[in-house]
């Protein structure tokens, strides 16, 4: 306060000096408006994840009061171990777990490989082919679930992981898929052509500059895409619930859903939303972990796309 | 294209030399992406195909598909379910994207400030959106119940009395609506960097010129990131118009079907009553109409989507 008083007084005969006092009060305030702003959005932003926190942490009864109760008390930490006890989520914790690290293998590896052909290499029909690739990410993926439900129960794929999984090894060509390619691609593009071209002359054959050098080099990108992808299968729930009915392959969105179903609607029962928030967080963990171990690949994948996108 | 790029180089002394050796590029070029080629053949091609032939059929999976002409178009314009999951659908997206899109921006705009601790920041806005679908549904499902919801208890505050989110048919879309803000941190980084590539001497150079805050964003900001906007606004409308994990978790086409989503009404002809041709009918019908919307935002477009060093 003192300062700012002496510096009005001192601009009172000094132009330049008002000015800067101005501009000095203007940041202050726009800063202050910044942070304010800020904060409440993020409050608003984080308070569901907080609620479901909050709740998977109540004793029975608690959650059901009204106004609600905003900090547990008694916590109960062991809301966790009864909703592990009471029902297979182990099992399906595994079950989303292995579909997403298999799809998500699948598709670095395949996508990584099909970036490097459009990214490098030259063949006839490449800008064709490249605006069919594009163009298949605007398509809506609603249109072929009909239809991929008939193929798969063809080959008797229905209820196996398989349908979940398959598709992603092949480069993108599943719905959705050609996003990866397109991102991995992307970034293959800015790296220097001396690198690959100076291999060529060395000898080096295709391959070889793909699996020693781009592959290495687009590290970013393919942590990014990895990302994306894992989290993508691990939150999915259309395909599971389509292809996917009996207890053994259930997933963990499957269960959620289930749970909600099952002891809401069925008789006098009222649903835990204590347990079902406890089934929530751990499902929430894995893709916690993963963001936060991640986060700059995450964010920089999301603005190379959206950039690159227009 | 590169192929043509070719004659630029010295001719080898044998023809047939050079020819095998083009050959040779172009196979290892296809033999690369062949995983996308199958790909797209067995899973995107294929299905599209064969599912334009089902909307032709009847077909129930039990027996070989049934040829029956027109009829499923027939059955689904005389279908008086058709016009209110399309109703409902196009009212959820028209109303919910500009709404979502405006909230990114604005998230994107105070992320873009020069202060202290904003990774922070962006971090708590863009976390919620990783949220699996299920979880953050099966969540809302609770924090709207009208007897002990913490949003009625919030409304509570300022006297508001309890509401019945989910149970009310009008309130149920708007709740959706709601819902779905918090799932818009994709857009807000997508956003945020397109504000980021805005260079700074353009916003400069107006700002000499005597242009306030408000006109420097409007006649500056905003036209350089209208591509952005506009990448942002096709995809956001192609993925509102399949909205369906939603509506089938939370209320399952209910009040009085205020949330029956198209995706959901087809979901329940497919796999809930094997209606397989029929269903193909109106995946094919909302391709259809989602190609209409994108094709009529593209044509707009050209009205106002900036795109720099075009026509230069």
């Amino acid at each position: 306060m003192q300062r700012l008083a002496r510096i009005s007084f001192q601009a009172s005969d000094d132009s330049t000096t008002q000015r800067t006092l101005f501009a000095y009060v203007r940041t202050a305030l726009g800063q202050t408006f910044g942070y304010s702003a800020l904060l409440l959005v993020a409050v608003i932003s984080l308070l569901p994840l907080l609620w479901m926190i909050s709740t998977s942490l109540k004793a029975f009864g608690r959650e059901f009061l009204f106004p609600p109760q905003w900090i547990p008390n008694p916590v109960v930490f062991g809301n966790y171990i009864t909703a592990f006890e009471t029902s297979n989520l182990a099992r399906y914790f595994g079950n989303t777990l292995m579909i997403a690290v298999l799809a998500t293998l699948g598709t670095v590896i395949s996508s990584s490989l099909v970036a490097f052909g459009f990214a490098r290499l030259e063949f006839f029909g490449k800008r064709v082919l490249f605006i069919i690739l594009l163009s298949t990410l605007m398509l809506p993926g609603i249109v072929t679930l009909v239809p991929t439900f008939v193929l798969f129960k063809t080959l008797g794929w229905i209820d196996t992981p398989l349908p979940l999984i398959v598709p992603w090894w092949f480069g993108g060509g599943a719905f959705g898929g050609a996003f990866f390619v397109f991102l991995i691609r992307q970034f293959m593009l800015q790296l220097p052509r001396e690198l690959d071209e100076a291999a060529l002359v060395d000898g080096a054959s295709y391959f070889r500059i793909y699996w020693r050098i781009m592959l290495p080099l687009s590290k970013p990108a393919l942590a990014a895409s990895a990302i994306f992808s894992f989290i993508h299968h691990w939150n999915d729930f259309l395909n599971p619930l389509i292809f996917l009915n009996s207890e053994e392959w259930r997933t963990l969105a499957l269960y959620l859903r289930f749970f909600l179903y099952t002891e809401a609607g069925g008789g006098a029962g009222l649903t835990r939303w204590n347990l079902m928030m406890a089934a929530s967080v751990v499902m929430l963990v894995p893709v916690l972990v993963i963001f936060f171990s991640a986060q700059r690949y995450f964010i920089r994948g999301v603005a190379l796309t959206g950039i690159a996108g227009r | 294209m590169a192929s043509r790029a070719a004659p630029l180089r010295p001719a080898p002394p044998a023809k047939n030399g050079l020819r095998s050796i083009r050959w040779r590029r172009h196979l290892i070029g296809y033999l690369f992406i062949s995983p996308w080629i199958a790909g797209f053949a067995l899973f995107t091609a294929f299905p599209m195909i064969y599912s334009l032939f089902l909307s032709f059929t009847k077909y129930d999976l039990l027996g070989p598909p049934e040829f029956v002409g027109f009829s499923n178009f027939e059955r689904m314009v005389s279908d008086h379910l058709f016009l209110t999951a399309l109703g409902n659908t196009a009212f959820y997206t028209l109303l919910a994207v500009p709404i979502q899109l405006l909230l990114a921006l604005i998230m994107a705009l105070l992320l873009n400030q020069k202060l202290r601790g904003i990774n922070v920041f962006r971090t708590a806005l863009y976390l919620p959106t990783v949220t699996p679908t299920v979880a953050f549904v099966v969540l809302f499902v609770y924090m709207y119940n009208p007897e002990f919801g913490i949003f009625n208890a919030i409304l509570g505050w300022f006297g508001i009395p309890k509401l019945g989110w989910l149970t009310d048919p009008n309130l149920a879309k708007p709740a959706f609506i709601i819902m779905s803000l918090w799932h818009v941190g994709g857009q807000m980084v997508i956003f945020l960097a397109g504000l980021q590539a805005v260079p700074e001497t353009l916003v400069e150079a107006a700002s000499i010129d005597g242009a306030g805050k408000f006109r420097r964003f409007w006649h500056v900001t905003v036209p350089m990131i209208s591509p952005v906007i506009f990448f942002n606004l096709v995809l956001g409308i192609i993925g509102s118009f399949q909205v369906f994990a939603s509506a089938y978790i939370a209320t399952n086409g209910g009040p009085k079907h205020a949330t029956l989503f198209y995706v959901l009404w087809m979901y329940r002809h497919a796999f809930e009553n094997f209606r397989m041709g029929y269903a193909a009918t109106l995946g094919w019908v909302l391709l259809g109409v989602i190609l209409l919307f994108t094709l009529i935002q593209f044509a707009v477009s050209r009205r106002w989507v900036y795109y720099e060093g075009e026509g230069a």
